[in-house]
């Protein structure tokens, strides 16, 4: 194809990180004053491939054209000025200085003398400011406004720089329905004017009312681009998740017990409402929904990590206050949490202090001194039930593979003999061969009387593991359903997405609230 | 558009700390008519102005997320050399032997470049190295400590020129010359820092270092000029501080790096970056100063003032978070 057609075109961009091979020959063709939309799971790679064109990575392999040169090795500065911005997921305003500042940093207007005319940077904003039609006056600090607010200065900064090429990464995500109308206008306005947008969203029916394009990404790969008129909502759910199942999941036939948690209404003051559901004895309960959903939230605030703002949790039909994580050990709950290396592992303690850690009490000898050889035998035992490869108890646990780090956390967790169970993407970051191990190991822990509560983002796993499964949009329960043949990757996803039914209108301020 | 909120409550929050400074002064000035004298108003910013400009630095250091531990180190070194090109024909231990009197330009400009120069290694460690300030400047702090005893072999180097016992004791229109310095780099450090590019980037280092990284700011030139202009500053104090005292030995200052680090504490700059200002490090400076002045006017014991400095720092920070918190 010809490059003068199109304002960038990345083709067969390849990236990879030690063990992972993020990107594999992805192509990516944005037209002038196109709004393109990219989509695909988590951890499909869009993220990545953003990363890359901005100059936050550089790329192992392909060729980027922008605007008709090739564009190679630069930073995100110079792709600033070439015309390339992002709008970051997380903002990155600098909170205590005003707005104006935030404009134009890196380039602070200046008077003949060298001295920062603040008069000119005042003019300045007030002008870009109109542009986006946000009302605030330059001099405000950015810490003064709301999510939605910062992320419009983000927005005037990158018109700001006569970009031809705006990035945005679930811009919507933190905005009101009347703010997101104002982020599409302002979309279109720069459309008109020439800019393209490259558009990063979850909400695949926001995609349909702004895009031209569509690309999905899937592991790693861009699966297609379509025109938006020519494809269909469930068309590019099927895109995006279209894998087969695997044999990987050993699901064990167990007769499911009495109910023996129970959360009713629970609510949090800004992640979730109104979320009810029962586990019962040897049930395998799974939770999607996409990143931002409020699932990691909900057993968060069961376990006490956070404070519920409503709601009841019982256990065995006993109302139980859980007020810190201390409450959920003592009342016989165990939390395998998401990210391993940030609140799960001690990376550089011994494979026996991690397992054993908040289990020292019962190893404490009469005299007040941990008994270390009960402590070794204890862990012994879990290191050879769940074959965990260490070389000894004392290595450090930094020393394991990922896999076999997530099975001395299971152990930890095992080892304080928990009737419930929360696993928070069990088996992130791990390899293939290593989570059909962790799945044997968690169906197992179910046929052995326990209530698991697994919380993942990889479909095949919820549907491959899970007896009930709860889906969850913005902060709502948007079905709880029995796991059968007619239950699809396609049905999760679309109740995932919000798609399925109408609370997404009724509720997608809940974030933007605080 | 939206007005700035015009409240009591913002004022106090705004300016605390300037209430707290006159308070202090007119509780002590009900209290012992002696504290209230012109005399002793000149001596409280006398007294203040050699850590006074080291706090001016430490805000910048302070407010780009750093600190620097090491001024007081500097700020001796740079004072035995400039006293030993400041000797006076008279003295009798001359660290020059055969040395005429030099021009007050040669010492004053020797000091400037000795502490500019410690200030630069300084940041080029935390800017090329990436190893923490805390651990850069704790180094720097023992290394220039020690050179300034090896430079004078532990002694204390006196009889200075009048013109450097002029910078540290002589009058300007009936201003002590401390005062009128650390005057001079009030304004400096302030145009600096709300009215030039550097300024404005000092607070994007601090705030948030990626965000001013993708906005094309060279972050790591920032933090070495930071120190740099840090140390600038501790030679400046260390030749008011050798001319007050008309001599200087190598232990001079230990500890001021504390006192620096105090006062612009106590005027409100955070330690976790972004927030700070010029007007906060001389109000905590006089802060300390007065109350210094004060607890010995009313004779208390040296040591129960260092147990209360403590606890004004301590309180000091306390309700600056209460207050930077309420804002989230």
């Amino acid at each position: 194809m010809d490059n003068d057609n199109y304002l960038l075109r990345m083709v067969n961009i390849d990236k990879s990180f030690p063990g992972v091979q993020a990107l594999k020959g992805v192509n990516l063709n944005v037209g002038y004053g196109e709004v393109h939309a990219l989509v695909g799971e988590n951890g499909a790679g869009k993220s990545t491939l953003m990363k890359c064109l901005i100059g936050i990575y550089s790329p192992n392999g392909g060729e980027i054209y922008f605007d008709g040169k090739k564009i190679e090795n630069y930073t995100t500065a110079q792709a600033l000025q070439m015309g390339i911005s992002m709008i970051h997921q997380e903002l990155s305003p600098i909170l205590y200085r005003p707005i104006m500042e935030n404009l134009w940093l890196g380039r602070e207007p200046i008077n003949k003398f060298g001295f920062v005319d603040h008069k000119q940077m005042y003019k300045q904003s007030l002008d870009v400011l109109k542009e986006i039609e946000l009302d605030e006056d330059p001099r405000t600090l950015m810490a003064n406004l709301t999510v939605a607010k910062m992320q419009m200065v983000e927005i005037a900064k990158a018109i700001s720089y006569n970009a031809k090429l705006i990035i945005m990464d679930e811009p919507s995500s933190a905005l009101t329905e009347h703010e997101e109308e104002q982020l599409f206008k302002i979309i279109r306005k720069l459309k008109e004017s020439g800019t393209s947008v490259i558009y990063i969203s979850h909400r695949l029916s926001e995609i349909i009312s702004i895009a031209d394009k569509v690309t999905v990404m899937r592991d790693g790969r861009d699966v297609g681009t379509e025109n938006i008129e020519n494809i269909s909502l469930d068309q590019i759910i099927t895109m995006m998740i279209g894998r087969t199942m695997d044999e990987m999941y050993p699901k064990l036939k167990v007769n499911i017990g009495e109910p023996i948690l129970q959360v009713k209404n629970l609510s949090h003051r800004k992640y979730f409402k109104n979320v009810s559901f029962e586990v019962r004895r040897g049930e395998i309960f799974g939770i999607a929904g996409l990143i931002g959903a409020g699932r990691t939230e909900v057993i968060e605030t069961i376990f006490g990590i956070r404070p519920k703002s409503e709601g009841e949790i019982l256990i065995n039909g006993k109302p139980v206050e859980i007020n810190s994580p201390r409450d959920a050990i003592a009342n016989r709950m165990g939390f395998l949490t998401e990210d391993r290396r940030a609140t799960g592992i001690f990376s550089v303690l011994g494979v026996d202090v991690n397992m054993a850690i908040p289990n020292y009490d019962r190893f404490v000898t009469k005299f007040g001194f941990v008994n270390e050889r009960a402590v070794s035998e204890s862990c012994m035992k879990f290191v050879n039930e769940i074959q965990i490869k260490t070389p000894s108890l004392t290595q450090k646990i930094q020393n394991l593979s990922g896999g076999n780090q997530q099975k001395v956390l299971m152990a930890r967790w095992l080892m304080t003999e928990p009737d419930i169970l929360f696993l928070d993407e069990p088996t992130r970051g791990i390899d293939v061969g290593a989570k059909a191990e962790i799945y044997k190991l968690i169906t197992m822990l179910a046929a052995d009387g326990k209530c698991i509560v697994m919380v993942s983002s990889e479909l095949p796993e919820i549907l491959g593991m899970s007896d009930r499964i709860m889906v969850m949009h913005e902060g709502r329960v948007t079905a709880i359903l029995d796991n059968g043949p007619d239950i699809t990757q396609e049905v999760i996803m679309r109740y995932a997405t919000g798609t399925e039914n109408d609370f997404k209108e009724e509720y997608r301020g809940i974030y933007a609230k605080e | 558009m939206q007005k700035n909120k015009f409240s009591f409550q913002n004022i106090f929050e705004k300016y605390g700390i300037v209430f707290v400074l006159i308070l202090m002064i007119v509780l002590m000035s009900i209290a012992k008519p002696s504290f209230r004298t012109m005399n002793n108003f000149l001596n409280i910013l006398t007294q203040s102005s050699i850590y006074g400009i080291l706090a001016l630095g430490m805000t910048l250091v302070i407010i780009s997320k750093g600190i620097d531990l090491s001024v007081g180190s500097i700020l001796g070194l740079s004072a035995v050399i400039a006293a030993s090109l400041g000797q006076s024909m008279t003295a009798s231990n001359k660290y020059f032997p055969d040395m005429g009197e030099l021009p007050i330009i040669i010492p004053v400009i020797a000091a400037l470049l000795v502490g500019s120069l410690c200030g630069a290694i300084n940041g080029g460690l935390i800017a090329f190295t990436g190893i923490p300030a805390f651990i850069a400047t704790l180094g720097m702090t023992t290394i220039a400590r020690g050179f300034a005893y090896i430079y004078t072999d532990g002694k204390p180097i006196s009889t200075l020129t009048p013109a450097f016992k002029f910078i540290g004791q002589g009058k300007i229109l009936g201003i002590p010359m401390p005062a009128v310095i650390y005057l001079i780099m009030i304004i400096i450090t302030w145009v600096l820092l709300n009215n030039t590019r550097f300024g404005k980037r000092v607070y994007a280092v601090g705030g948030n270092i990626n965000a001013a990284e993708v906005s094309g700011v060279n972050v790591k030139k920032m933090l070495f000029l930071i120190y740099t202009y840090m140390g600038l500053l501790a030679g400046i104090s260390a030749v008011v501080s050798t001319g007050r005292m008309v001599s200087a030995q190598p232990g001079l200052a230990a500890g001021y790096e504390l006192t620096a680090i105090a006062s612009t504490t106590i005027g409100g700059t955070s330690h976790s970056g972004g927030i700070g200002t010029v007007w906060g490090a001389v109000v905590g400076a006089l802060v300390l100063a007065v109350m210094r002045n004060g607890m010995t006017i009313l004779g208390i014991h040296s040591y129960w003032q260092q147990i209360v400095e403590g606890l004004v720092i301590i309180i000091a920070v306390i309700l600056d978070m209460r207050k930077n918190a309420r804002k989230k």
